[in-house]
C-alpha cells in the first residue's frame, strides 16, 4: 500500500516537473509584458506533434525530437511576436486577449484538419523499459521527462538570474524605457522571451509525448494546468513554476489514484478557483 | 428622426424575412443567426461594454440549456419554466465567479472564466441526474403549445427575434444610464474611473450578473429548438468562442456590432458545414481563429468601427469639397 502511495506520488513529482517547464514559459511572458499567451497550451500540443512525427516518421528518439521541438517552437514563437504581439500590446486588451486566443483556435484546428480528432499514443519503445527503485516502478519515459523537465526549468531560473542576457530581460520588463536608455532593445528582449518560452514549451511537448495521449485538443487541458500552476506559483515567478508544477503533479496524481481518474481534472480545477479566492498574488508572487 | 430611420428600414426586413425566404433552410438559418445574435449581444454587455472578456460565457448558456430541458425531463413541466431557474442559477455564477476575480487584471478574468467553464463540463459530463455524457432531450411529440417543439422553424424565428430585441432594448437602456457611463469611463481607464469615485468592481460585477442571466435566456431557448443537450453542445468551449468572434467582429461594446457578426458568420458555418460535412467543422474553426487573429492584429474595433471611420472620412471630404466651391464662388 504505502509503496503504491509513493510510486503515485513519484510520478506526480515527475509528471509535474514538465507541468513546472511549460508553466514557466507562461509565467516569463507574463512577468515581462503582462500579457497571457492563450495559446500556450496550443504550443505544448504543437511541441507533441513536432516530436510524434520525429519519432514515427524519422524514427529518431528524444535526442533528436527534444531539440527540434524546441527549435520549431523558438521559430514560432518569434513569428508570433513580430507578427501579432508586438502590434496588440498597443491596443486595448480585447485586442491583446483575442489576439492569442484565436491562434490557438487556429492552431488547434490547423492539427485538427491536418492529423484527424484521433487520440493517438506512441509505442512503448521509444523509450522503453521500467527501472525498479527500492520497490518503486518507474517508467522510463516518465524519468526522463521529469528530471529533463527539472533542469531545464532550473537551468532557465539560472539563465534569467545569472546571466547578463537575464539581466538585460530583467531591466526591461522592470522599466522598457530606462533599459531603452542604456542601450538595450526592449524589441529583441521580448522576442527573445518569446523564443526561449515556445522553446520551453516544445521540449515539455516532446518529453510527454512519449508517454502522454496525443490529440488537437490536449493545449486546452495543458493551458489550464498551466494557468493554475502559474496563478499558484505567482506570476512572473520561475521558482514559484517549479514549486507549484511539482505540487499540481501529485495532487493530480494522488487524487486519481485515491478518486479515480475522471475527477483529477476536477480536483485541479477546483483549486485554481480556490487559489483565486484566497490567494490571487500566488504563494510566491507579488501583485 | 433621421437616426430610426435605417433600424426602422432594417426591422421590417428582419419581420418580412421569412416571409420573403420560405425554405426549410433559409428559415432555419435566420432563426438561427438571431439566436446568436442573442448571445453575442449578451456577451457584449460584459466582453465589449465592460471590457472584461468571458472566455466561459457558455456555462450560463449551459445553465439556461440544461434548466430548460431538466424542467421537461424531471418534472415534466413546460421547457419555459427553465427559463427563470436558469437565469437564478446563472446570476448566482457569475456572482461567485466575478467577485474574486474581477478584482484583478483583465487577463485573470479570462483565465478563471475558461476553467470554471471546464470545471463546470467536466462536473457535469459526471452527474447523472443532468444526464452525463449522453445528455438530456426535450419532448419528442409536442403534448401542447407550451412544449415549444415546433417543427417548422418559423415560431422560433420570431420568437428568438422577440428576446432579441429584448436584449437590444435592455443593452441599449444600461448604456443610457448612469451604469453606461460608468462601464465607458471603466474600460477606458479604471485607474482614472476609481479615483473619480466610480464603484468600479461592483459595477463591472452587475454588467456580468446581467449578461449571464441573458446568455442563459439564450440557451434555453437553443435547447427548445434543437430539444436536446448534451456537454458538448451545451457547455462546450466553442460557443464561448462564438459568441466571442461574433460580437468582436462586428464590433465589440456597440449596440448592433453582435448582430453583424452573426449575420456573417452564422451562414458562413452552415455553408461549409453543409458542403464539407464533419470534415468541416475543423476547418471552420481554423477560419474563425484567423479571423479573430487578424481582427486583434489590424481592426480590434470591429467592422461597425471600420466602416463608423470610413463614414466619417467621407463625410469630411465631402464637406471639405463644398467648403473650397464655396470659396471659389465670387
Amino acid at each position: 500500500m504505502s509503496t503504491i502511495l509513493v510510486q503515485v506520488i513519484v510520478g506526480g513529482l515527475l509528471l509535474g516537473a514538465v507541468y513546472a517547464l511549460f508553466s514557466s514559459g507562461l509565467t516569463l511572458i507574463w512577468g515581462m509584458m503582462n500579457i497571457i499567451n492563450f495559446a500556450h497550451g496550443d504550443f505544448v500540443m504543437l511541441g507533441m506533434y513536432v516530436a510524434f512525427v520525429v519519432y514515427t516518421l524519422l524514427g529518431a528518439g528524444p535526442l533528436v525530437g527534444v531539440p527540434l521541438a524546441a527549435l520549431v517552437l523558438a521559430t514560432l514563437g518569434v513569428i508570433v511576436y513580430f507578427g501579432l504581439i508586438r502590434s496588440v500590446m498597443k491596443g486595448p486588451m480585447l485586442a491583446q486577449i483575442l489576439g492569442t486566443f484565436g491562434l490557438a483556435l487556429l492552431l488547434r484546428y490547423a492539427v485538427f484538419w491536418g492529423f484527424g480528432a484521433n487520440f493517438m499514443t506512441l509505442p512503448e519503445n521509444i523509450v522503453g523499459g521500467t527501472f525498479d527503485v527500492f520497490g518503486i516502478r518507474i517508467q522510463a519515459s516518465r524519468l526522463l521527462a521529469g528530471v529533463v523537465a527539472l533542469l531545464v526549468t532550473w537551468g532557465l531560473h539560472l539563465l534569467l538570474t545569472r546571466t547578463s542576457l537575464g539581466s538585460k530581460m530583467l531591466a526591461v520588463s522592470e522599466d522598457s524605457m530606462a533599459a531603452q536608455l542604456m542601450g538595450i532593445r526592449p524589441d529583441t528582449m521580448q522576442a527573445i522571451a518569446w523564443a526561449i518560452a515556445a522553446a520551453a514549451t516544445g521540449i515539455a511537448g516532446a518529453l510527454i509525448a512519449t508517454f502522454f495521449y496525443i490529440a488537437p485538443t490536449v493545449g486546452e487541458t495543458l493551458a489550464i494546468v498551466a494557468f493554475v500552476t502559474v496563478s499558484l506559483g505567482g506570476f512572473g515567478s520561475i521558482p514559484g513554476a517549479l514549486v507549484a508544477g511539482l505540487l499540481i503533479g501529485v495532487i493530480e496524481s494522488l487524487s486519481a489514484y485515491l478518486i479515480g481518474a475522471v475527477y483529477k481534472d476536477i480536483v485541479v480545477y477546483s483549486l485554481f478557483l480556490l487559489v483565486l479566492w484566497f490567494r490571487p498574488q500566488g504563494l510566491m508572487g507579488k501583485m | 428622426m433621421r437616426r430610426f430611420l435605417w433600424p426602422t428600414i432594417v426591422l421590417v426586413l428582419v419581420i418580412a424575412y421569412p416571409l420573403l425566404f420560405t425554405t426549410p433552410f433559409q428559415q432555419r438559418l435566420g432563426a438561427l443567426i438571431l439566436l446568436y445574435a442573442i448571445i453575442a449581444s449578451a456577451w457584449n454587455i460584459v466582453g465589449g461594454y465592460a471590457g472584461q472578456v468571458s472566455v466561459g460565457h457558455v456555462v450560463f448558456f449551459g445553465c439556461g440549456a440544461y434548466a430548460a430541458m431538466g424542467a421537461y425531463a424531471h418534472f415534466a413541466l413546460s421547457p419555459l419554466v427553465g427559463i427563470p431557474a436558469g437565469i437564478v442559477v446563472s446570476v448566482l455564477i457569475a456572482a461567485v465567479v466575478g467577485v474574486p476575480t474581477l478584482r484583478l487584471s483583465g487577463h485573470y478574468f479570462s483565465m478563471a472564466t475558461i476553467a470554471v467553464s471546464e470545471l463546470v463540463r467536466l462536473i457535469v459530463t459526471n452527474v447523472d441526474y443532468l444526464g452525463a455524457a449522453v445528455g438530456l432531450s426535450g419532448p419528442t411529440v409536442p403534448r401542447n403549445v407550451f412544449d415549444m417543439s415546433f417543427t417548422s422553424a418559423l415560431p422560433y424565428y420570431y420568437l428568438f427575434l422577440a428576446t432579441l430585441l429584448i436584449t437590444l432594448g435592455i443593452t441599449w437602456w444600461m448604456t443610457s444610464s448612469r451604469m453606461g457611463f460608468y462601464l465607458r469611463a471603466i474600460r477606458d481607464s479604471e485607474r482614472a474611473a476609481r479615483s473619480l469615485g466610480a464603484p468600479a468592481s461592483r459595477i463591472k460585477l452587475y454588467a456580468f450578473m446581467l449578461s449571464a442571466g441573458l446568455t442563459s435566456v439564450g440557451g434555453s431557448l437553443y435547447a427548445m429548438m434543437f430539444g436536446f443537450i448534451d456537454p458538448e453542445s451545451g457547455l462546450g468551449i466553442l460557443i464561448s468562442v462564438k459568441m466571442l468572434i461574433m460580437a468582436a467582429l462586428g464590433g465589440a461594446g456597440l449596440l448592433f456590432g453582435p448582430l453583424i457578426g452573426a449575420a456573417i458568420l452564422v451562414p458562413l458555418e452552415e455553408i461549409s458545414n453543409n458542403l464539407l460535412g464533419g470534415k468541416g467543422a475543423g476547418l471552420t474553426f481554423v477560419v474563425y481563429g484567423a479571423i479573430i487573429v487578424l481582427l486583434a492584429r489590424f481592426q480590434p474595433g470591429g467592422i461597425l468601427t471600420l466602416l463608423n471611420r470610413l463614414w466619417a472620412r467621407r463625410r469630411t471630404s465631402r464637406s471639405s469639397v463644398t467648403a473650397e466651391g464655396a470659396s471659389h464662388a465670387p
